[in-house]
């Protein structure tokens, strides 16, 4: 069957070789764990770390006259993800055994779905950007499918002289694969992409899908062909764990390919490994080397199959998932699409910006999120989980200016305590003395004395009035900071006689 | 006190009750006898005295304390296909070499908690594929049969071979056995017992070494239909560890023997009249119509056309799923390991040394069938067949048909390395009226029906409806009652 052609060519995504422009065509499959108590077919915990062995049921082992059980829950979230897809729900599907020889893999053979895999066909919104105009590009790319799967073990290789170890606490937890169709057509969307689905899993809670627990991984489809011209041959690069590393191999391997083409040569059609040390792929496996992996159905474990209800008892506790969070910010919140795409990119940065938004000044709220706080989270490696000021505190900064009690640039000021030293912003306020001063008398008298001091100035601002500016520089410095900076705005007028 | 050995479960179960002996002394005859005779049949591959002993003492305070259970105090052998905790697993395959599994087996557990006592592991095809015993790691058991006339030592068939000989050599008071293809009623004709294999999903197979997943099946081999009704019910159960065991209650067995016949349909299939089958066979076959004719029931000719297909399907399913149940055997958690250069190299030798040749050979049919390119052709085929197979059967229940009744197997028990020479379709012949059985996930029974010109035990064969092995224990009974019960003549 062909693979249709769904996007047009973008004269932005075209590389250009020696002998004229080429184009990127890129597929993904994406291995998310599935986040469960525990693993697919056993009982054994998937708790990450633990000493190696810790974690291995009879089952996980493969020890004889052992049978799996399908876990329920792995179930669920492979359906969640499938209804946070907007993808085809199989209410039949079938496990197959994927068979090959390896230390890592006790059965002898893994427990994957093949041709019946329990999620069809689906789609992905990906927002690519920005570029230099801070401008996003929507793009859609098609998923194929979605199957549940067991991963392997481990093998260790450094910890005896002459064997290896093995370390079953892996094997057999649930791996979710989204296969994506051939759609994206740079590594810019590929990384955007991944990124997408990592949000997606994220918001559903059905994968943790950290990429530095390995928990996410991908396998890259990488071919190239000329603008117009139908799908080259494609290479597949195994197991990239890094956005940056799955950018770094899909340019390699574009270029790497381009330069066999030009040259005259054929690609291919391979397995490679990225080594991101060097920068660059390397052939693992030819085609003719494949392993001819022997699918057929488990006969352990019978068809997978649910009914209407289960899928719409699971639709109905779906989180709000960020395409539909980013229209109601836009729509609700006058947002920018810029400001947006920021706050819906992690769920927890959007909750915590919706609580700082609860009764307050929404575009307000989104600055501080944005620019302060996250500014903040990242400079000290932080995350919003291990945020040290609380939305709530944040809020009650953010009360403090709209009442009055502080202006805006002693507001930024608290925030610094907060962030460096923790505590709550009214009681910085107080402890410190930083409640703006709104005393007319008070202010009059430090706007009086700047006058007085500067009879140069006073001259001058007459001819040019914005230098009123300098004025209120010097009045706040006077004041600390607290004075009201309308209140020496008006003051100042009234005196130096400007309107 | 020999004459223990010799009781049936029922008879035990009665003896116990009135206190005529001990748990603990029948236990001791066995053991006894076993010490006497196994090295003539070598038909345990492990015994466990003291582990029996305890037991059979535990038995007898439960039966003083008026707790006894089903099977309080009988004395059985398990298969060495059943992993039981602590004690010798291997399948009789060398690659198990040492195993002794930490659990126990959902069948074997449930036995121990029904009063049963373990006397020792039986030996068997190594892991369960052959139909003579000739295959085990172990070497060969004897049946306790001989020909009239004859010294020659003669196959007790397979794979449940151990089984079938204990019981008929009153080894054990009754053996647990699985049967795939027909290893527990090949096995129960060659040696004048009775063998029930289940319907598919009756017996949980967790714990037990998986041969061909979609059709191994538990049940025992008795020396009486009554027996394996006792010993069924307490083997069979639902289990959550085995998502393919079926939750369809477990009926009181036993309550069926005894029932009349009279006005059931018992189907005869045509193409179970195959060319060349010996006209001792065909006699034994009318035989058993004209009992079930005189008990009142009705005989119905039927057709199972697809039956035909059933053993070459039977040796691209099975061989498939075996391929791939047995990659496990790697030599890197349990069992044998023959080192080597590097991990390849140590799979290599490991797999050489630890697989036996007829193992080797289905392992490599099944790899061979699943390939790429040949999937279509050779496996997905299969399981088409397979399901017209079933659908056969569908169409003779659905008209009506209560039990079908035809050969156990199309010869007597034949000589020790007498097929030696012979190819191996040769050998998987033995298995031609039992296959389509498992193929169809149908229960069926093997009850001794006769002798041959040679004085070997010959039986007939029942095959049922899904989950109606009450039916074949009330049409069973009728065979058994006509024909009597069969024991060798003892030599040993």
């Amino acid at each position: 069957m062909p693979i249709a052609e769904t996007r047009n060519t973008n004269p932005k995504n075209l590389i250009s070789g020696a002998t004229g422009d080429w184009e990127v065509i890129i597929g993904l499959e994406v291995h998310a764990q599935v986040l469960s108590a525990s693993k697919l077919f056993s009982g054994a915990s998937t708790e990450f770390g633990g000493e190696p062995n810790d974690h291995v049921s009879l089952v996980d082992a493969a020890m004889p006259g052992m049978l799996p059980v399908i876990n329920e829950e792995c179930v669920k979230q492979a359906v969640r993800t499938g209804l946070g897809l907007k993808a085809k729900i199989n209410h039949r599907s079938v496990f197959a055994r994927k068979n090959y020889f390896y230390p890592d893999l006790p059965q002898g053979y893994q427990i994957s779905q093949f041709d019946q895999p329990i999620i069809g066909e689906g789609e992905i919104i990906v927002e690519v950007g920005p570029d230099r105009q801070g401008e996003f590009e929507e793009i859609r790319v098609g998923v194929e499918r979605l199957h549940l799967e067991q991963d392997a073990g481990k093998s260790l290789h450094d910890q005896h002289p002459t064997m290896s170890y093995v370390d079953l606490n892996r094997s057999g937890v649930a791996l979710m694969e989204i296969v994506s169709k051939p759609d994206m057509r740079s590594s810019e969307e590929a990384k955007a992409y991944i990124n997408k689905v990592r949000t997606i899993l994220r918001y559903l809670g059905t994968s943790d899908a950290d990429m530095e627990k390995g928990n996410l991984r991908a396998d890259v489809n990488v071919s190239v062909r000329r603008p117009g011209e139908p799908f080259g041959i494609r290479s597949e690069i195994k197991n990239v764990n890094s956005l940056r590393f799955a950018g770094q191999a899909i340019d390699y391997e574009a270029r790497r390919q381009i330069g066999v083409l030009e040259d005259g040569g054929v690609v291919d059609q391979e397995t490679r490994l990225f080594d991101p040390a060097k920068g660059e792929t390397r052939s693992m496996r030819s085609k003719e080397e494949a392993h001819d992996y022997r699918y057929f159905p488990d006969p352990d474990l019978l068809p997978l199959e649910f009914d209407d209800a289960f899928v719409e008892a699971l639709k109905a506790d779906l989180p709000e998932l960020p395409d539909e969070k980013r229209e109601r910010f836009q729509s609700d919140f006058g947002l920018s699409a810029y400001d947006t795409d920021i706050l819906v990119s992690d769920r927890a940065i959007a909750d915590y910006f919706e609580a700082v938004a609860d009764g307050r000044d929404a575009k307000q709220a989104a600055n501080w999120v944005i620019n302060d706080l996250l500014g903040h989270l990242k400079k000290a490696g932080e995350t919003i989980e291990t945020t040290p000021v609380s939305a709530a505190q944040l809020g009650a900064l953010l009360d403090l200016q709209s009442e009055d009690v502080i202006s805006g640039k002693i507001a930024k000021d608290v925030f610094e305590i907060m962030f460096s030293e923790g505590g709550d912003p009214r009681d910085i306020v107080e402890a410190r003395g930083l409640t703006q001063v709104t005393d007319t008398g008070a202010i009059e008298k430090l706007v009086d004395e700047v006058i007085a001091a500067n009879a140069d100035k006073v001259a001058q601002v007459a001819e040019k009035p914005s230098m009123i500016g300098w004025f209120v520089g010097q009045v706040m410095k006077a004041s600390q900071g607290k004075a009201n900076p309308q209140a020496v705005n008006k003051l100042l007028k009234d005196k130096l006689g400007l309107d | 006190m020999s004459d223990l050995t010799s009781l049936t479960i029922a008879g035990i179960r009665e003896a116990l009750a009135t206190k005529t002996f001990s748990a603990l002394e029948l236990t001791d005859a066995y053991l006894a006898a076993i010490n006497k005779a196994n090295d003539k049949f070598n038909a345990y591959v492990a015994l466990t005295p003291d582990k029996a002993r305890d037991m059979a003492r535990a038995s007898d305070a439960r039966i003083a304390a008026g707790e006894a259970g089903a099977l309080e105090g009988v004395p059985l052998g398990i298969k060495d296909l059943f992993c039981t905790r602590g004690v010798h697993s291997q399948a009789c395959s060398h690659i198990l070499d040492g195993f002794k599994p930490a659990y126990e087996s959902t069948v074997t557990a449930n036995l121990w908690a029904d009063g049963a006592v373990m006397l020792g592991k039986l030996n068997m095809d190594e892991f369960a594929m052959g139909s003579s015993n000739e295959t085990s790691y172990y070497g060969p058991v004897v049946n306790p049969w001989r020909s009239t006339g004859s010294n020659a030592d003669l196959v007790p068939g397979g794979s449940s071979g151990g089984s079938a000989a204990a019981v008929a050599a009153n080894m054990c008071a009754g053996a647990t056995a699985t049967d795939t293809g027909g290893s527990i009623r090949q096995p129960a004709a060659f040696t004048g017992t009775v063998g029930i294999k289940p319907t598919y999903g009756r017996c949980s197979r967790w714990g037990t070494i998986a041969f061909a997943s979609s059709l191994d099946q538990a049940g025992p081999i008795t020396r009486t239909v009554r027996d394996a009704a006792i010993l069924l019910k307490s083997m069979a159960s639902v289990d959550d560890k085995d998502t393919t065991s079926a939750d369809v209650e477990v009926p009181d067995y036993e309550t069926a023997i005894g029932g009349s016949v009279k006005g059931l349909k018992i189907g005869i299939p045509k193409e179970y009249r195959m060319d060349g089958m010996p006209a001792e066979i065909e006699e034994l076959w009318q035989r058993g119509i004209g009992w079930y004719r005189d008990a009142g029931a009705e005989m119905v000719d039927i057709s199972l056309p697809y039956t035909k297909y059933a053993l070459p399907a039977y040796y691209i399913v099975a061989p498939a799923e075996a391929s791939s149940n047995l990659a496990r055997y790697d030599g890197v958690r349990y069992g044998l390991r023959v080192p080597g250069d590097d991990v390849i190299d140590m799979y290599e030798n490991t797999r050489a040394a630890g697989f036996g040749q007829e193992v080797k050979r289905r392992v490599l049919i099944g790899t061979y069938v699943l390939s790429a390119g040949y999937y279509d052709a050779y496996y997905l085929r299969a399981q088409k067949v397979r399901t017209l197979i079933k659908k056969d059967f569908e169409d003779a229940f659905d008209a009506g048909i209560d039990a079908i009744l035809t050969p156990a197997t199309p010869s007597a028990a034949f000589g020790i390395a007498e097929m030696a020479t012979a190819s191996p379709v040769e050998m998987y012949l033995n298995d031609i009226f039992t296959v389509t059985v498992n193929m169809a996930g149908l229960p069926g029974i093997a009850v001794p029906a006769g002798l041959d010109n040679a004085g070997l035990p010959l039986a007939l064969q029942l095959i049922g409806r899904p989950f109606d092995e009450a039916m074949l224990f009330r049409t069973g009974q009728v065979i058994e009652d006509a024909a009597g019960r069969f024991v060798p003549e003892r030599w040993w």
